[in-house]
This record gives C-alpha cells, sequence and structure tokens, in this order.
C-alpha cells in the first residue's frame, strides 16, 4: 500500500465542507481531502472477533460523498457488477437524505451491508472513479464501498423498509444454495411475485457468507439480518437439505412443483496439492479451518460451542489469496503465537486485496516468500511437525500477466510447523451434476455450463449462477449472476419459453 | 428440525433414536448416513442410518455415548422432543449385486447398527447371507434378534466367553476362510482396529471386503475434506466417495490417528460437561432436600 497522509478532518471541517456542498467546483474537489475511516489498532483487534474499520459517521459520511464529481461518465456504475447508480446515491447522502441513498441503492443491490464490506472496490466502481484517474491512485477514489456500508447499517438502526413485492404469480422457484448468488436470486424473484423457497446444505443461510468470510470482515448479525429481510418478503428457507442427496432437481420439478430451479452450490470442493504426507493430522483445507472457526464457532470451544480446532502454536497458511488472508488472520485471533503466510511468488503477485495483505501484515502475520510446499513430515501420532519447502524464483510472465513461479534446483528447506492450512483454491462441487442427467459440465473445471446472458442450463426449467458456474471468485459477481439469473427466470415463467442451450464458456 | 419419535436404552450407553424425517426416510438406501447437530453451539457429527421406515417417515440412528456431544443426546434430548439438526442422507449407498452370491457380514460391537439395513438389502436381493456379530460381552451385544431373524447363519462371539465362541471376531472369519467356506464378498463394520483386521484376516484369501468408515466430518457435502483417508495411491474424502470402500487399499492407521485428531479437546468437553451434569444434579438434590425439610 502506497504511504499516503491519513488526515482527519474536525467536525468544523466536516460541517462546513457539508454546508457548501454545491458551491464547488470540480476543481475544488480535486483538492479536497479524502474523509479516512478510523481503525481499531492492530494490538487490540487481535484480541477480538470485531470488524477493523470504524464506521463512517454520519457527517463523515455525507462529506464524503461530497467529494464525488458527478462525471459525465458515470465509470462507477459501469464498474458495479450489480450497476448501483452510484451518483444518484452519493448526491443523495451529501444532502443529508440517507433514506432516500439507501433507497436508490438498494434500486440494484440486496444486500449492501455485505457488498459495502467484501466487495473489492479497489478494482472495481474506485478503480475507475475520476478522483482515482486524477491523482493516478485509487487510494484517492471516493470511498464508495465504505459509504454503502454506512447506508446499510444506518438503515438497520433507523428501520428497514421491506421491498414491495408484486401480486403473487403462483409460479415457484427452488434457489438450491443459500449463498451470495442464491440470497440475490432469491430477492429478485420475490419481488416480482414469484414463491422462491431457498434450499440450503448447512443448517444456517449464508454460504461463504457465514462459512468462509470471518466475523471480523463480516459480522454475521449482518448477514441474519439481511436473510431476515428475504423472510419478511414471504421467500422460504429450508437449510438441511442437500439436493442431490435429499431430493433431487428431477424430483424439485416432477414431485415438488417447483416451476423453475436457480443452482447456487459454490465451489465448495478445496484442492489440495497432492503432496506426501498431505492426510496427515492438523493439516487442514481453508475451508476446513474457516468453517471450525467461523459456522461452528470454534473460538468459542469449550464454553458456548462443541466444535474443537487445532490448538497451534505456530501454523503455515499456504496461498496468497483472499481465502489465505482470511485463515492466517482468524489463526491469529484464535490466539496462534506465530503464523506465517507461504506463498509461491512475491508479495506483488498475491492475488488478495492490498487492503487484505495490509491488516494481516499489521496483526502479525509472516511473510515467506517464493516458497512452495513439497512434502509433509509428521510425528509418531501422525500430526504434522515440519513440511519440505521448494525454493522459486520469478520467470516469465503465465497466462495471468504473473511472473511465473520457477523452482530453483536443489533448494530445499525444511520449515517447522504443528499446524498447515492449505488455501490455493476451490473448485466446483459435483453433487448436483453427479445426480442431475442431462445437466451439461465443463470437462475440466466441473463447472455447470450456462450462457452467461440468461444463466440457462443445458436441462430445461434450471439456471446456474455463482461459482458453481466459474470456479472461485467473489461474492459481488455471484451477486451479479443471481440478479442477472432473476430477470433471466421471470422471463421464462412469463413466456413458458426455453432457449437455453448451455452454450461452452 | 426433527422431532424424536421415539427414545429408548437398548444397553448400556447406547441408544435408540426413531427421528421424523419423511424425505430422509425415503430417500436413503443401505451405506448411507446423516449428519445431526443436536443443540445450538452444538457439534455436527456423522451416524449412520439403522433403519427407516418409509411410509411413517421415520429413521432409526444408534447412538453410543464417546463423548460430549453423544452424552448429551442420550442424556438431555428427549422422546417428543426435537433434533435441532438433521442433514441427510449422505454418502453413497452399499453396491448390492443383483445375481445372488454368499456374503459374510462382520460386526462388532455397534457395527450391527450401520450393518442392519444391509443385511436387509442383500436379503431383498436373494444373497445367503452369514453374520458374525462380536461384542465384549453378552450383554452388550444390540439388535440381537432381528439380525437372528433376518439372515441365514449368525455366529456370535464375545471377549470373555460369557456366550458364543471365546475370542475376537477375526478368528472366526478366519476358521470359516480356513473351512473351505466359499463367499463372494465379506463386509466387515465396526471400530477401525476391528475393521484392519477383518481385512488383514480376509487378505490371503483373496475375498473382496468392503468397510464402512467413520471419520470426523463437518459439511458432510465435499466441502471441508476433513474426513479424508489415505485410499490406495491417493486421499479419498469418506463423506461423498464412501463411506464404504475396499478394505485392502484403505490405510487404518493413518485413519486411526485421523480420528484421534482432538481426542485431548474431547476427553476435556465430555469431562467437564459430565462434572457439569453431576453439579447440576447435586444442586436439585439439595434444594429438595431442603424443601423436604421446610
Amino acid at each position: 500500500m502506497s504511504e499516503i497522509k491519513k488526515e482527519t478532518l474536525t467536525e468544523e471541517q466536516l460541517r462546513e465542507r457539508i454546508e457548501h456542498r454545491d458551491e464547488y467546483s470540480n476543481k475544488d474537489k480535486l483538492k479536497m481531502a479524502k474523509v479516512w475511516w478510523r481503525e481499531q489498532k492492530p494490538e487490540d483487534r487481535v484480541k477480538n472477533t470485531d470488524e477493523v474499520p470504524f464506521r463512517l459517521s454520519e457527517l463523515e459520511a455525507q462529506a464524503e460523498a461530497v467529494r464525488c464529481m458527478d462525471c459525465i461518465k458515470k465509470n462507477c456504475v459501469a464498474g458495479c457488477p450489480v450497476a448501483i447508480d452510484v451518483p444518484a446515491m452519493l448526491r443523495l447522502v451529501g444532502e443529508g437524505d440517507f433514506r432516500g441513498a439507501v433507497r436508490k441503492m438498494k434500486e440494484t443491490n440486496v444486500l449492501p451491508a455485505i457488498t459495502g464490506r467484501v466487495c473489492p472496490q479497489e478494482t472495481q466502481c474506485q478503480a475507475v472513479c475520476l478522483m482515482s484517474k486524477a491523482h493516478k491512485s485509487t487510494d484517492e477514489a471516493v470511498s464508495i464501498g465504505k459509504v454503502e456500508a454506512f447506508l446499510a447499517d444506518w438503515e438497520r438502526e433507523n428501520g428497514v423498509e421491506i421491498p414491495e413485492c408484486a401480486p403473487p404469480t403462483g409460479k415457484q422457484v427452488a434457489v438450491i444454495g443459500g449463498g451470495p448468488a442464491g440470497l440475490t436470486c432469491a430477492a429478485d424473484l420475490a419481488r416480482l411475485g414469484h414463491g422462491v423457497t431457498i434450499l440450503e446444505a448447512f443448517h444456517k443461510l449464508g454460504g461463504v457468507l457465514v462459512y468462509g468470510i470471518p466475523e471480523f470482515r463480516l459480522p454475521k448479525k449482518i448477514v441474519e439480518a439481511e436473510i431476515g429481510i428475504l423472510g419478511e418478503m414471504g421467500v422460504k428457507f429450508e437449510p438441511n437439505v442437500v439436493v442431490g442427496q435429499t431430493v433431487t432437481i428431477d424430483e424439485l420439478l416432477e414431485e415438488e412443483g417447483y416451476d423453475a430451479v436457480f443452482v447456487a452450490t459454490g465451489a465448495g470442493l478445496p484442492w489440495f496439492m497432492d503432496l506426501p504426507g498431505e492426510d496427515l493430522n492438523n493439516v487442514y483445507s481453508a475451508n476446513e479451518y474457516l468453517t471450525r472457526a467461523n459456522l461452528m464457532n470454534a473460538y468459542k470451544y469449550g464454553t458456548e460451542a462443541d466444535t474443537p480446532i487445532a490448538d497451534s502454536k505456530r501454523l503455515a497458511v499456504i496461498g496468497g489469496g483472499n481465502v489465505a488472508m482470511d485463515s492466517a488472520r482468524t489463526a491469529i485471533r484464535l490466539g496462534v503465537p506465530e503464523v506465517w503466510l507461504i506463498y509461491r511468488r512475491t508479495e506483488a503477485e498475491m492475488p488478495a486485496r492490498l487492503e487484505e495483505i495490509h491488516h494481516a501484515k499489521e496483526e502479525g502475520v509472516k511473510l515467506h516468500l517464493l516458497t512452495s510446499p513439497v512434502e509433509y513430515t509428521g510425528n509418531d501420532n501422525g500430526f504434522v511437525k515440519s513440511m519440505k519447502l521448494q525454493r522459486m524464483e520469478l520467470g516469465e510472465p503465465d497466462a495471468s500477466g504473473r511472473r511465473r513461479p520457477v523452482p530453483i534446483e536443489g533448494a530445499i528447506e525444511e520449515f517447522d510447523v504443528d499446524t498447515v492450512v492449505v488455501s490455493i483454491g476451490n473448485g466446483a462441487n459435483p453433487l448436483i451434476p453427479r445426480t442431475t442427467p442431462g445437466l451439461d459440465t465443463n470437462q475440466r473445471k466441473g463447472t455447470i455450463v450456462v450462457d452467461f446472458e440468461r444463466f440457462m442450463t443445458s436441462r430445461p426449467a434450471v439456471f446456474a449462477g455463482g461459482d458453481i458456474v466459474v470456479g472461485a471468485s467473489t461474492v459481488i459477481m455471484a451477486m451479479g449472476h443471481g440478479r442477472t439469473a432473476a430477470a433471466s427466470i421471470h422471463q421464462y415463467l412469463q413466456d413458458g419459453e426455453w432457449a437455453g442451450n448451455g452454450q461452452a464458456n | 428440525m426433527a422431532k424424536i419419535l421415539k427414545k429408548k436404552t437398548i444397553a448400556d450407553k447406547i441408544t435408540w433414536y426413531e427421528l421424523d424425517a419423511p424425505r430422509i426416510a425415503r430417500k436413503r438406501k443401505p451405506g448411507q448416513f446423516v449428519i445431526v447437530r443436536p443443540c445450538e453451539g452444538g457439534e455436527r457429527i456423522p451416524l449412520t442410518i439403522a433403519d427407516a421406515d418409509p411410509e411413517k417417515g421415520s429413521i432409526t440412528l444408534v447412538v453410543q455415548e464417546v463423548g460430549k456431544t453423544t452424552a448429551y443426546m442420550g442424556r438431555e434430548l428427549e422422546e417428543g422432543g426435537d433434533m435441532l439438526d438433521v442433514v441427510g442422507p449422505l454418502g453413497t449407498a452399499t453396491h448390492i449385486p443383483d445375481t445372488p452370491g454368499r456374503i459374510l457380514a462382520i460386526a462388532g460391537g455397534l457395527g450391527i447398527a450401520p450393518l442392519y439395513p444391509i443385511l436387509k438389502g442383500f436379503k431383498e436381493k436373494g444373497h445367503e447371507v452369514t453374520v458374525i456379530l462380536g461384542a465384549r460381552s453378552k450383554d452388550l451385544f444390540i439388535m440381537r434378534d432381528m439380525t437372528a431373524t433376518l439372515v441365514d447363519k449368525l455366529l456370535i462371539c464375545t471377549d470373555d466367553g460369557s456366550e458364543g465362541y471365546h475370542g475376537l471376531v477375526t478368528e472366526v472369519e478366519k476358521q470359516l476362510l480356513e473351512s473351505g467356506e466359499k463367499f463372494d464378498e465379506i463386509i466387515a463394520i465396526g471400530p477401525a482396529i476391528m475393521m484392519k483386521f477383518c481385512v488383514e484376516t480376509a487378505r490371503p484369501f483373496g475375498v473382496p471386503i468392503t468397510v464402512s468408515l467413520n471419520t470426523i466430518m463437518i459439511d458432510g457435502t465435499g466441502m471441508c475434506g476433513g474426513c479424508r483417508v489415505q485410499y490406495g495411491g491417493g486421499d479419498k474424502f469418506v463423506c461423498v466417495d464412501g463411506p464404504e470402500f475396499d478394505g485392502y487399499q484403505v490405510n487404518f492407521d493413518r485413519m486411526m490417528q485421523r480420528q484421534a485428531a482432538y481426542v485431548g479437546q474431547e476427553k476435556k468437553a465430555y469431562h467437564d460437561y459430565l462434572c457439569r451434569l453431576e453439579a447440576k444434579a447435586q444442586q436439585i438434590e439439595a434444594t429438595e432436600r431442603e424443601e423436604a425439610v421446610s
């Protein structure tokens, strides 16, 4: 993260900016200081599971919104996977009309409290913000994400308006999977008057929002509140249903009376590296480590929760993505004294958000770069005790544009650990394709094949979106799919025409 | 949420539950299991379905108290109450050939519960089934009569010699195989150590042997990989690839180590729970005594 001066404005300065908001030219706005949010100090936050950034105050949100130049191009809208009318939203915030701003935001985004926190804004709306361009730094963008989270929290505390739903159409849709794609699709379909039931494999809805993303990045009570709104809109929830096992898609359509199905089962298949000793005790997939800590509350083991997790002294996370950062930072909060990130390239190539890497380092996570495990060894009881790491150097750029790690021959080092969290990505879970005849999948990736305009699969009345069609991606991408799929399902329910042929993706 | 239609103790620390779970009852096949979570904050544990009644919409689970979660179930859940979460049926079904053959099934202790629906499945397709049932002592047998009426031949053995053959199930297995009896398949279900030695006993005779593995799981859908076992040249996920596997390919030693991954924490949680229960009971007793006095 580049060194930038994070000035704090006084209340007086904030008020003055808000008062004169209509008098500033774009030139003035370019010189305006960004309103930085405050954060919990690293030494405090490693001891709790509260969020790292403090919420913007009403004045801060207003003053930051005033920085928007309301430019003609509206790059931010195009940069948003669900196309929030950001300038209109910011204008209302600037005026202090928070209710109006919430309504504007919710026209296209049904889960703003979540996206405001977990969207990678610095590569989306904020990356293309005119402020970023003018200053040649995304740090200078209007803090769209922080304002979005502020608005969603403001609404939760000042009375949520349950979206109005169209009169019942009599049509029923089964949404498979209660994660971001499924929740978004369900909300949109309910608004259009369709009966919607979400079938969830776990005992709790939310998908990756509850089992994967940790409390300190996304408080679970916020997810629960958002899901509660869906309930008030008439969406039905059936947890503990594994489609493909408890009931098949064919049965949903033929016996249980559903008119259409939306498959949003996510990327639930953890990748391992197929290394010797990878099945040793305390070698976890990131999915398992995070599920134990988040969904099953292992950090309250012995008091409020019965699911244990390793009591580690020296833990290594393998990988450099957001999930790796979440795992490492979760370990820190579980009280693990030494937490390492083992990554095969350098920090510059890490796919994680800069903010996450920055936070992880602040909290004491140590980086061990240009290395990759090749073998794990265990003690007599089968617990991992060390790993052999292959040293790497960077070679030519690969297809992703990042420089490829190349093993340095013979450069192997021993690294002591008592816990390993493998966080190298996820593939598509095969349960549904395996139990749904005629549902085409990508041979190599196992993802369900859809056309990306209507999200239709090779099976009539069956739609799919989110990670199950692309492999592991982002929450907002999944929500975008859910939203487009809902419109497409609505169209199909109205005219009954099936144009899907599941073109190759 | 699943209503507990029936709950009874069938042996020391072994409880029989019938749960109202119509979808699972209709769908389940021999060999499959469910994951239950008994209460808020509770753990998710896999349990094999011992029987099901699709018309009544009920499934049967037979559970031995081995730790805090199973102790809570046995001691605090009540008939007429609810099991908070039940999900399934999970895993793949037992492969039961259509052409009738001769099957040798071996169950140790609680293993008869998961074995029972498999035996039923084999009998329905006309297989000839011999069962070796083992326990530490004769009072510890469960589901014995229902097994006896189902199968062609039932051989009993006990560790203490209180009934039947005095010794281990593997010794009876060996005698049968040495006597020249021919079996198309052996199925062994019980503690990992028993299954390991059933496999070793069968190996020189080359009879195919299937085992059912009970590893630690969380989701049961292949999402976490916590249940993985070393199998042949690689790893398998018990929850979706199993629970039944070719016994010759399973690395039982590693599997037993993985089963013991949290043994220290689990022992403490179990102990703490029992202490809390006892303290509660003493308090109630003291209050009652006080009330009686006044």
